[in-house]
């Protein structure tokens, strides 16, 4: 899923600091499931602004909504009903998300509730780690199931490199060696000799590199 | 000859080869690079210019490099993944061939982190062993990535750097065998304190015979301090100091910690020519340039052989 993080409400303030109606839209999706930006978040988040514009003696009417997901324009469209009564809609749901408001909701500026940071899994309760940089061209296999991409901190395809010390990496002791993790999940398999085999120069025109990506099913298409 | 630069006629005439390492000056100080420079001319047969080592930004390696060949002072560029794609990579390589430089060490390089530009995006288009694969198709092939021909080959002595103490440890000579396949010509070595470990190392090495495909340089640096070493073990990614060169440090206290430092230095040399497979040492006196004639003299390299 998509991992995000609440922006500090101070620069959230700063952000509505022209506006005295706004929506505070959070998402069922992802955001929830991390706790960036469901129900709970949407409450958190609004009671804290009105005490905060209420300490600057300013009012502030919120409307609090959690659509069932921000990047469907079907789950959109409830928000029509209201939008135009507000002055701002401020989204909680991931980048993405955030943008589709900004495309179909067009009277009003939307504004970003959290910082959304990446492909990731829940490792532990309260714990997200990434996992995919959606490189566009997977090539988990030849790497035992483990990413090089994202969980090497410099994107090697044939480490590790020198800096890998009792399996940790050099740019922090807290985080994995990435290509020790590969190494080792190899070796359980009996598969070291992929090891062997240097990885070619990747074709990053999959990736971000190649531009905005778009994928299409024609047979999906109505 | 694949580069006919004077590193490479030494270790292939099988002489014992000695190299530098210079690090640019933060700045566009010339005047650094000569004092430097100096301290090295004739003790060393090419001098490694570090590429914005530790991610602190200073004068180009290729600039620098150039510098030295006016000189007559060898250069190898090293060149590190962090900061170039490969379209720039490929060209700097084009560059510095005109400009006169014929060796070249690809490198990862340290990631920016712990450098003075930490916010800033790293590229790591290409990693070090794919680096090696782009400079030896330039030269021997005399194509770029993808294929197009090019006019006029950069004929570069390709090198690359080895850490046989990083984790795990299993896996270095495999690296390093990974380098080999890809075309490398001429490694050198992390600095080496654990000579235990290092001949573990070669004998690992000697076993898939890729000390006869290619030329090891073991490298060295001479210890200034007990802090240092303590530093080194503790704080510099996969470095090895054992208790043993600590407490030699130790025990010599303040007044004669750096003259036993060269003392260390100057046995590990000889140690390290006694293995089979190394063809040479990289000096790596950081900050200690004025060291580097005494440690070669006293290990018995002078005069450096004229090929
Ligand atoms: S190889 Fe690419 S697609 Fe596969 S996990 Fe890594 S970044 Fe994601
Ligand atoms: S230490 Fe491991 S994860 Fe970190 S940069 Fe090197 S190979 Fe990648």
């Amino acid at each position: 899923m998509i991992i995000a993080e609440g922006k500090p409400i101070k620069e959230i303030l700063a952000m509505i600091d022209d506006y005295d109606k706004i929506i505070v839209a959070g998402c069922k999706g992802c955001v929830t499931v991390c706790s960036a930006g469901g129900q709970k978040e949407v409450e958190i988040l609004s009671s804290a602004l009105r005490l905060a514009r209420k300490a600057q003696g300013k009012a502030l009417d919120i409307k609090e909504v959690t659509l069932e997901r921000q990047c469907d324009t079907e789950y959109l469209e409830p928000m029509r009903e209201y939008a135009d009564q507000y002055q701002a809609i401020l989204s909680l749901a991931c980048g993405a998300g955030i943008q589709f408001v900004a495309e179909k909701f067009r009277k009003q500026p939307v504004l970003p509730g959290v910082n959304t940071q990446f492909i990731g899994v829940t490792e532990e309760q309260g714990v997200w780690t990434e996992r995919c940089q959606s490189c566009g061209n997977c090539l988990l296999h030849q790497t035992g199931g483990i990413c090089p991409v994202t969980r090497c901190s410099k994107s090697l395809f044939n480490g590790p490199c020198g800096g890998s010390k009792a399996g940790k990496c050099e740019i922090d002791p807290q985080i994995d060696c990435g290509w020790q993790l590969i190494y080792e999940r190899l070796k359980e398999l009996g598969l070291l000799a992929k090891l062997e085999v240097v990885l070619p120069i990747k074709d990053w025109s999959t990736s971000r590199d190649g531009g905005p990506r778009k994928r299409i099913r024609e047979d999906l298409k109505i | 000859m694949k580069a006919g630069s004077n590193l490479e006629k030494i270790l292939t005439s099988g002489k014992f080869a000695v190299t530098g390492e210079l690090g640019p000056p933060k700045g566009a100080d010339v005047s650094v690079i000569e004092r430097k420079a100096n301290l090295l001319k004739g003790n060393v047969d090419a001098v490694n210019v570090t590429d914005n080592q530790t991610a602190i930004v200073r004068m180009s390696s290729i600039a620098v490099g150039a510098i030295l060949q006016r000189m007559g002072i060898e250069a190898t560029m090293q060149m590190v993944c962090r900061d170039r794609n490969r379209i720039a990579m490929q060209s700097d390589i084009f560059g510095a061939y005109a400009l006169g430089l014929r060796n070249i060490l690809c490198l990862s390089g340290d990631h920016q982190k712990f450098g003075n530009q930490p916010t800033a995006k790293n590229v790591f288009d290409l990693d070090s062993i794919q680096l090696i694969q782009t400079v030896k198709l330039m030269r021997d092939e005399h194509k770029v990535l993808g294929g197009d021909e090019i006019e006029g080959a950069p004929a570069m002595f390709i090198g690359a750097a080895e850490n046989p103490f990083a984790d795990p440890f299993e896996y270095r000579v495999i690296r390093l065998a990974k380098k080999v396949a890809a075309g490398v010509d001429f490694i050198q070595t992390q600095c080496i304190y654990d000579m235990a470990k290092f001949e573990r190392f070669m004998q690992m090495a000697r076993d898939r015979g890729l000390h006869e495909k290619i030329h090891i340089l073991a490298g060295v640096t001479p210890l200034k301090s007990v802090g240092m070493a303590r530093y080194m073990k503790e704080k510099v990614a996969g470095m090895d100091v054992p208790e043993e060169i600590i407490a030699r440090m130790k025990s010599a206290g303040k007044e004669k910690a750096r003259e036993e430092g060269l003392n260390i230095c100057v046995e590990q040399i000889q140690r390290l020519r006694q293995i089979e497979g190394v063809h040479g040492i990289h000096l790596m006196a950081i900050e200690w340039e004025d060291a580097v004639h005494g440690i070669v003299e006293r290990a018995g390299l002078l005069p450096r052989p004229q090929v």
